[in-house]
């Protein structure tokens, strides 16, 4: 399966929209039923394109939010979209597009920041804002197989009304084997005296150190991922186990 | 340039996947300017430009260009050496 996920050249379809459910003030899940899905790694993305009356295109490429296989959602894909101030897409994505909507896809791609469940060693998240979505993919890949990979996930988020995927990750964490810690740069819940951004520290104390051998997967806006990555090569990670991906 | 306008190789996959059947991303390539190997998905992505730009994330030479028209796709690929992409 994987392999015809990856080897084939790919072109723009067609996806309906299935269901869409509302994850915080600014961001939404878009469920979407996509015919002849070849199945995708968790950590892929795929590109969604708007075209406008005029024939004007814009598209953006959002990260896919559900695990494959992982029974989780059947049939159907999941995006979570998170709406960008003057943003070209998201805005329609997240706050016009309804059930039954067609929507022009292509995807799944890339093969750079994906994890499989036969992949050695444990796995550190780190996550700012709607960066967690593919790591929600990899927790949602990790239940499904049944890993018992040791999985730690380190989510940076502005307040508790952010957090996106509340219930998903208390469920997840329920599993001896995952880990999850939330990290509030604004306002802290009621008995979280700690408000900042994640810093030397948060990464000593909550993330695998360096000798565990872990594969971290960064994603979030670009200057979260340069901060988090120099923190963790200068903490003594090695850059080859750290992978990264930005958005805008 | 504004350090935080790009992202990063992962961004070029659909519009690469249009062109080449295998996957870019985890291709390694090598830099015409400084001579660097690297992974595509780390290189730096700027969608902000007429089409895409891809830069190395050592000396910011531009490694490729990918222009879309309605007809056509337009790939420059003058700033890679090589490109290593594994058989199997």
């Amino acid at each position: 399966m994987e392999r015809t996920a990856l080897r084939r050249r790919l072109m723009w379809q067609v996806a309906t929209v299935a269901d869409v459910r509302r994850e915080t003030d600014t961001a939404r899940t878009i469920v979407l039923d996509v015919p002849d899905w070849p199945g995708h790694l968790a950590g892929q993305h795929l590109d969604v394109r708007l075209t406008a009356e005029d024939g004007y295109r814009a598209s953006r490429s959002y990260s896919i939010a559900s695990a494959w296989p992982g029974s989780d959602t059947g049939s159907t894909i999941e995006l979570t979209v998170e709406q960008v101030p003057d943003g070209e897409v998201s805005p329609y994505l997240v706050d016009v597009l309804k059930v039954g909507d067609p929507l022009e896809i292509r995807g799944p791609v890339g093969g750079w920041f994906v994890w499989t469940p036969d992949q050695d060693g444990p796995v550190q998240l780190i996550g700012g804002g709607s960066g967690v979505v593919p790591l929600r993919a990899m927790l949602r890949a990790h239940a499904a197989a049944g890993s018992t990979t040791p999985v730690r996930l380190l989510y940076s988020v502005r307040r508790p009304e952010s957090v996106i995927y509340v219930s998903d990750l208390k469920e997840l964490a329920t599993s001896d084997d995952v880990d999850v810690r939330l990290v509030y740069t604004r306002e802290a819940p009621a008995g979280e005296p700690r408000v900042g951004r994640i810093d030397a520290d948060v990464i000593e104390r909550h993330a695998f150190g360096p000798e565990a051998g872990a594969t971290t997967y960064v994603c979030g806006p670009t200057p979260f991922v340069e901060t988090v990555a120099d923190l963790l090569v200068a903490a003594g990670h090695d850059p080859a186990h750290v992978r990264t991906e930005r958005f805008g | 340039m504004s350090q935080a306008n790009y992202l990063d190789g992962n961004a070029a996959a659909g519009a690469l996947s249009e062109v080449f059947a295998v996957d870019l991303t985890t291709a390694v390539g090598q830099c015409n300017g400084c001579g660097q190997t690297a992974v595509f998905a780390e290189a730096r992505v700027y969608v902000d430009a007429p089409g895409m730009v891809a830069r190395c994330n050592g000396c910011e030479s531009v490694l490729l260009r990918v222009v879309t028209t309605p007809h056509d796709t337009y790939l420059d690929l003058r700033g890679l050496t090589y490109l290593r992409v594994p058989n199997s």
